[in-house]
């Protein structure tokens, strides 16, 4: 009975690596195979290894449109980068306030937020404001609506974290003459330690892998993010695949790392975040 | 509302949305969208509860299987896009290839005005499939192991088990599941974009392509009725799913 449940379960195993190979595994690894080779070669689209092995293409690449793509990943870890940071302040902030204080006032102020998790932007009205404000077309108009738009899932996450921490600890520090600024950046900031790595990473893969936004907010060659570079080496190099997937790879490769490095951190974020949504 | 550049508009009534409505190239993205968000949702609701279920039994190499199945999350939609418009490629393609090699006949995923839009969705339930199955698997986790040993003494088979104590314990995950893939496929734009750009013809228009269409013709009175029809369908159909959802949880 024993052996015949454990057989089960190893056939489960090798099922399931199968599947997984076969559905997850191979798209990348025909990524991977087809950056490598040479472009009649790739074209073919198969699985085969490339007869040698050109790493040369990406060096073609990076000093496509003149190093274009150095300056879309300059743009977009810079967009990254500020939007986060943004977004932990304010997010940690908001959060403790709207835990804390339950008035009318602030569960008005709750609900618009969760208002916030579901609505498209609305695109016309922004770039009618933007350009009004003169930040239409600059990394910093770029941030602010990034920033805009994930602060409502950051609020929430880190408001739920705040139910976990207790209130007698801003009670001693109030009693020992704390301020308030101090009580925050000293006591509570510290504490939220497990929330703002999930804050940081997730938001900062949203935002690396966003198209949507910089498409609308940011056009213009020198403005460029990673992600529109793709999206243009797509129309330039339609007929040569295999620049396209050293492009594809080149992309990717920040998010493998992060991965590797976070991936428990990452999960777990996530379904953090996912569930008290 | 309006026709108009940045900086003279002249108000013409409900006339663009009326345009959405009757115009075939425009309500073709209404039906879309809705058909694309249920879709997607619908199958990340059934084939990542099985997932999580296979991946939180006693199998030796779950942890592996489970960042399998999560890594494609991370990965730019732009680039997915690209890379399954060359696996759905129509004549060299690696997918027709393998249905090739089991005799059945190559299949033009994306160029058949019918069958395009369930290419994308195959392809978006197969990036999303992982967010969704890790969230099941924190709600199974989370389910008190003795329940599972109460019924086993009372002899229910494995199958009861899943239906009569999983299933119900592990609403509140397939709740977010759901809310949250499909808002998710309401709002979809950057797949079918970098896959199809909305074609063949009108084929794979949903809201968020058109929307975009419209702003690059200039067009941008359409374009912003596009955005508040799509605004005004997720709030119609969002929160009362949500509400209907939160009232069906187990306490």
């Amino acid at each position: 009975m024993k052996m015949k449940k454990k057989k089960l379960y190893l056939l489960g195993d090798v099922l399931g690596l199968f599947f997984a190979a076969v559905i997850f595994i191979i798209p990348f690894l025909f990524m991977l195979v087809n950056s490598l080779k040479e472009r009649r070669e790739s074209n073919l689209l198969n699985l085969s290894l490339p007869e040698i092995f050109h790493w040369e293409n990406y060096a073609t690449v990076f000093s496509a449109n003149n190093y274009q793509i150095l300056t879309a990943f300059k743009n977009s870890i810079l967009i990254t980068a500020c939007s986060v940071l943004l977004l932990v302040i304010l997010g940690s902030m908001a959060g403790y306030v709207l835990q804390r204080r339950t008035d009318k006032a602030h569960r008005f102020i709750n609900s618009l937020i969760l208002t916030g998790l579901m609505v498209p932007a609305a695109i016309l009205p922004t770039i009618w404001m933007m350009q009004n404000m003169h930040i239409y077309k600059t990394l910093f108009g770029m941030i602010m609506i990034e920033v805009a738009l994930q602060i409502p899932f950051t609020i929430m996450l880190y408001r739920g974290f705040m139910n976990s921490i207790p209130e007698e600890l801003e009670e001693a520090g109030y009693i020992d003459g704390c301020s308030k600024l101090k009580l925050f950046t000293t006591i509570i900031f510290p504490l939220l330690k497990p929330v703002s790595a999930t804050v940081i990473i997730l938001n900062a893969v949203t935002i690396f892998n966003d198209f949507t936004n910089p498409l609308y907010f940011l056009p213009g060659a020198k403005n460029v993010t990673v992600q529109l570079t793709l999206y243009k080496f797509m129309g330039q190099y339609s007929s040569s695949y295999n620049l396209l997937f050293a492009d594809v790879i080149i992309i990717i490769i920040p998010m493998l790392i992060l991965f590797i490095f976070f991936s428990k951190r990452i999960v777990s974020g996530m379904v953090a975040g996912a569930v008290k949504g | 509302m309006t026709v108009w550049s940045f900086d003279s508009f002249k108000f013409c009534g409900f006339q663009n949305f009326e345009l959405f409505f009757t115009d075939d190239s425009l309500s073709i993205g209404i039906k879309n969208t809705l058909l694309y968000a249920v879709l997607t949702c619908g199958l990340k609701v059934i084939l990542a509860f099985l997932i999580a279920v296979f991946l939180t039994s006693k199998i030796i190499t779950k942890n592996f299987l489970r960042s399998v199945v999560f890594f494609p999350n991370l990965v730019s939609t732009i680039a997915v896009g690209i890379t399954f418009s060359a696996l759905m490629h129509p004549s060299k393609g690696l997918i027709n290839k393998a249905l090739e090699f089991i005799h059945i006949p190559a299949v033009d995923w994306l160029g058949n005005t019918h069958l395009a839009l369930f290419s994308v969705i195959g392809t978006d339930v197969w990036k999303g499939v992982g967010i969704a199955t890790v969230i099941y698997i924190a709600g199974i986790q989370s389910i008190d192991k003795s329940y599972y040993e109460a019924a086993s003494i009372d002899g229910a088979t494995k199958w009861e088990q899943l239906r009569y104590i999983t299933l119900p314990l592990v609403r509140p995950a397939m709740n977010s599941v759901i809310i949250l893939s499909f808002i998710g496929g309401m709002r979809t734009f950057d797949l079918i974009w970098s896959m199809t750009g909305g074609g063949p013809g009108f084929a794979t228009d949903v809201m968020a392509s058109i929307i975009y269409k419209q702003y690059a013709a200039g067009y941008y009175g359409l374009s912003t009725a596009g955005n508040v029809i799509m605004f005004v369908l997720i709030a119609a159909l969002a929160y009362p799913l949500q509400k209907f959802l939160l009232s069906r949880e187990v306490r």
